[in-house]
């Protein structure tokens, strides 16, 4: 085993770890804008698809590339902005109802 | 730029990502997780632009400029109801430039590829192009431009099998005599039509599992494309979307108390007619009855599934939801984890709708609530109200954990038709005497009721 490869196999099982304990936390609620921004981030295969891009190979590198930057980057912009409008619009009942303040809830989903 | 600031960006852009999704916790705090994802992303961006060599910037410009201008329009004009096809296709994006930047580096590199190079070239060439073909299949289902019942025939498991098999061994075979190179597209063309074979066969309320799967992969195939490029932002980047999709996946099939092998190779739903079932007597109300039997309530307990969605209905439901509040009814909102096309599917429909959050209730806080609760209002739902899946150990939906809607005191059915769910299963609840049917277009009839709510004159709420 290369030290390369020892080294990407260890950042990828832990980044996979720390992913998915991070990610359970995440409530029922929030699960379709966890899916949008999980896929934003994962375009940041935008930083391979450039250097394929720009590197001027050979011509079908250069134009695989620039495929593949053109939907990363699709990927980015819609991705973030379809994330952030749906979070914006989870809002909590605005005033509370009657005279004493209303006790408030956990969000939906807490658990898996 | 010298060679240690282009890591140090990519670690603080990882960082970024990590603290994105923890911050995606809770509502309150997740708008800043997206601001933290855009952040690390400018900066992973903006350092390999000038460390990298770059020379052929026309192209990279032209395909940024596109991706832009077809980006913010699938972004922010893209209606909440088609939220999930648009995930779908974000897949397929994603996937498809892993696939061809796999496909590249092969070209360019080979035949000096080591063996550990090879396999993870192969996997995220496999992986993107099933996954690219896969979620579009997926979008176009959810688009309704395709058929969606499930496409089945006899043999199709082993077909299925046989082409990702033969597509494995391909790349099996490449990591042995990677200069073989007419392999290699006979391997991305296998991974082309399994990709469209396997969701061609999945039906509509598999979905969100599906989705949730194809999610995984996309990710997996970001991730080996860090592992080819020795990127270690990208095998992150590509660990965290493949820890969602995993996650999202195992949510979905505890759900349906179904394992991924059977949403895959399970053909479920697939056998049921349309409609074909004994025609038993139900009790069926108009919009006025219903906004008579609401007005009469203490508690209204809403059960949202995919009919709200295809209907358009959730505005009218929180128009619903107000004119009750306002007399005095107290209404909460049960949502299914599958309920809809994809995960949290009728969270966002509700919130678009202007439904605040806290009055979103799961499986698991609203259940213990239904004994007491006066009407139920299901509103384009059914498998997941069924209470076969609690009794009929012979029923495909026996043994899902869903709704006890039953337990209610009475319960109306907003709904089409008599035609089954899904699942292909008759419901008991719509036979029940305390239930109601509440025929027609769910956006309509719910409108038609908050219009007789208005009619009936102001509820003494103190007298009760």
């Amino acid at each position: 085993m290369t030290e390369t490869l020892e080294v990407s196999l260890f950042i990828f099982v832990l980044a996979s770890f720390l992913g998915y304990a991070v990610i359970t936390r995440v409530p029922g609620l929030l699960h379709t804008p966890l899916m949008s921004l999980t896929n934003a981030l994962s375009a940041i295969s935008i930083v391979g698809s450039l250097i394929l891009a720009g590197a001027g190979e050979a011509a079908f590198a250069t134009i695989l590339g620039t495929i593949a930057v053109f939907a990363s980057t699709t990927n980015i912009v819609s991705g973030f902005l379809i994330t952030d409008r749906m979070l914006k619009m989870f809002k909590r009942r605005e005033a509370p109802r009657g005279s004493s303040a209303a006790p408030p809830n956990p969000p939906s989903g807490a658990t898996p | 730029m010298n060679a240690t600031v282009l890591p140090l960006a990519y670690l603080f852009a990882a960082g970024c990502f990590v603290l994105a999704l923890k911050w995606l916790s809770h509502p309150t705090t997740a708008r800043r997780g997206v601001k933290a994802g855009e952040l690390g992303m400018l900066v992973a961006v903006v350092a390999t632009l000038l460390e990298f060599e770059i020379v052929e910037y026309q192209w990279i410009a032209t395909a940024i400029v596109a991706g832009v201008a077809l980006g913010v329009p699938l972004g922010l004009l893209v209606p909440m109801t088609a939220v999930p096809q648009r995930t779908a296709l974000s897949h397929a994006f994603g996937a498809v430039a892993a696939g061809l930047v796999g496909t590249a580096e092969y070209y360019l590199h080979r035949p000096a590829i080591d063996a550990t190079m090879m396999i993870a070239i192969g996997l995220e060439v496999v992986l993107g192009f099933l996954t690219f073909t896969g979620s579009l299949v997926a979008a176009g289902k959810l688009q309704g431009l395709i058929r969606d019942r499930p496409w089945v025939y006899r043999g199709q498991n082993i077909v299925n099998l046989s082409i990702l098999g033969t597509a494995l061994l391909m790349v099996a075979a490449l990591v042995a005599r990677p200069d073989a190179a007419f392999l290699f597209p006979i391997g991305v063309a296998l991974s082309l039509v399994f990709g469209v074979l396997l969701v061609i066969r999945i039906g509509g309320a598999d979905m969100p599992t599906v989705i949730s799967l194809l999610n995984g992969c996309a990710g997996l195939s970001a991730s080996m494309m860090g592992f080819v490029l020795h990127n270690n932002l990208l095998i992150v980047a590509g660990a965290l979307d493949g820890s969602s999709g995993l996650f999202l996946s195992i949510v979905m099939c505890k759900a349906m108390n179904r394992s991924f092998v059977n949403v895959l190779f399970g053909g479920f739903g697939a056998t049921s007619s349309d409609g074909a079932i004994e025609r038993r007597p139900v009790r069926s109300v108009d919009p006025e009855g219903a906004a008579f039997l609401l007005d009469a309530a203490q508690s209204v307990v809403i059960v949202p599934g995919y009919g709200m969605a295809a209907a358009q209905a959730q505005h009218k439901v929180r128009e619903l939801t107000d004119a009750l509040l306002k007399r005095g009814v107290d209404v909460k909102f049960a949502i299914h984890p599958v309920a809809g096309r994809m995960p949290g599917h009728m969270n966002v429909l509700l919130a678009e709708a202007n439904v605040p959050y806290d009055q979103l209730y799961d499986l698991d806080a609203i259940n213990p609530e239904f004994p007491q609760t006066d009407i139920v209002l299901i509103v384009g739902a059914n498998d997941v109200v069924n209470p076969a899946a609690r009794t009929q150990t012979d029923s495909p939906i026996y043994g899902m954990p869903i709704l006890d809607a039953d337990a209610a005191a009475s319960i109306i059915v907003v709904k089409r038709s008599m035609r089954s769910g899904f699942a292909g299963v008759d419901n008991d609840l719509f036979y029940l005497e305390k239930t109601q049917m509440l025929f027609g277009d769910a956006k309509t009839v719910i409108g038609g009721v908050v219009h007789e709510l208005s009619k009936l004159p102001a509820r003494e709420v103190a007298a009760v």
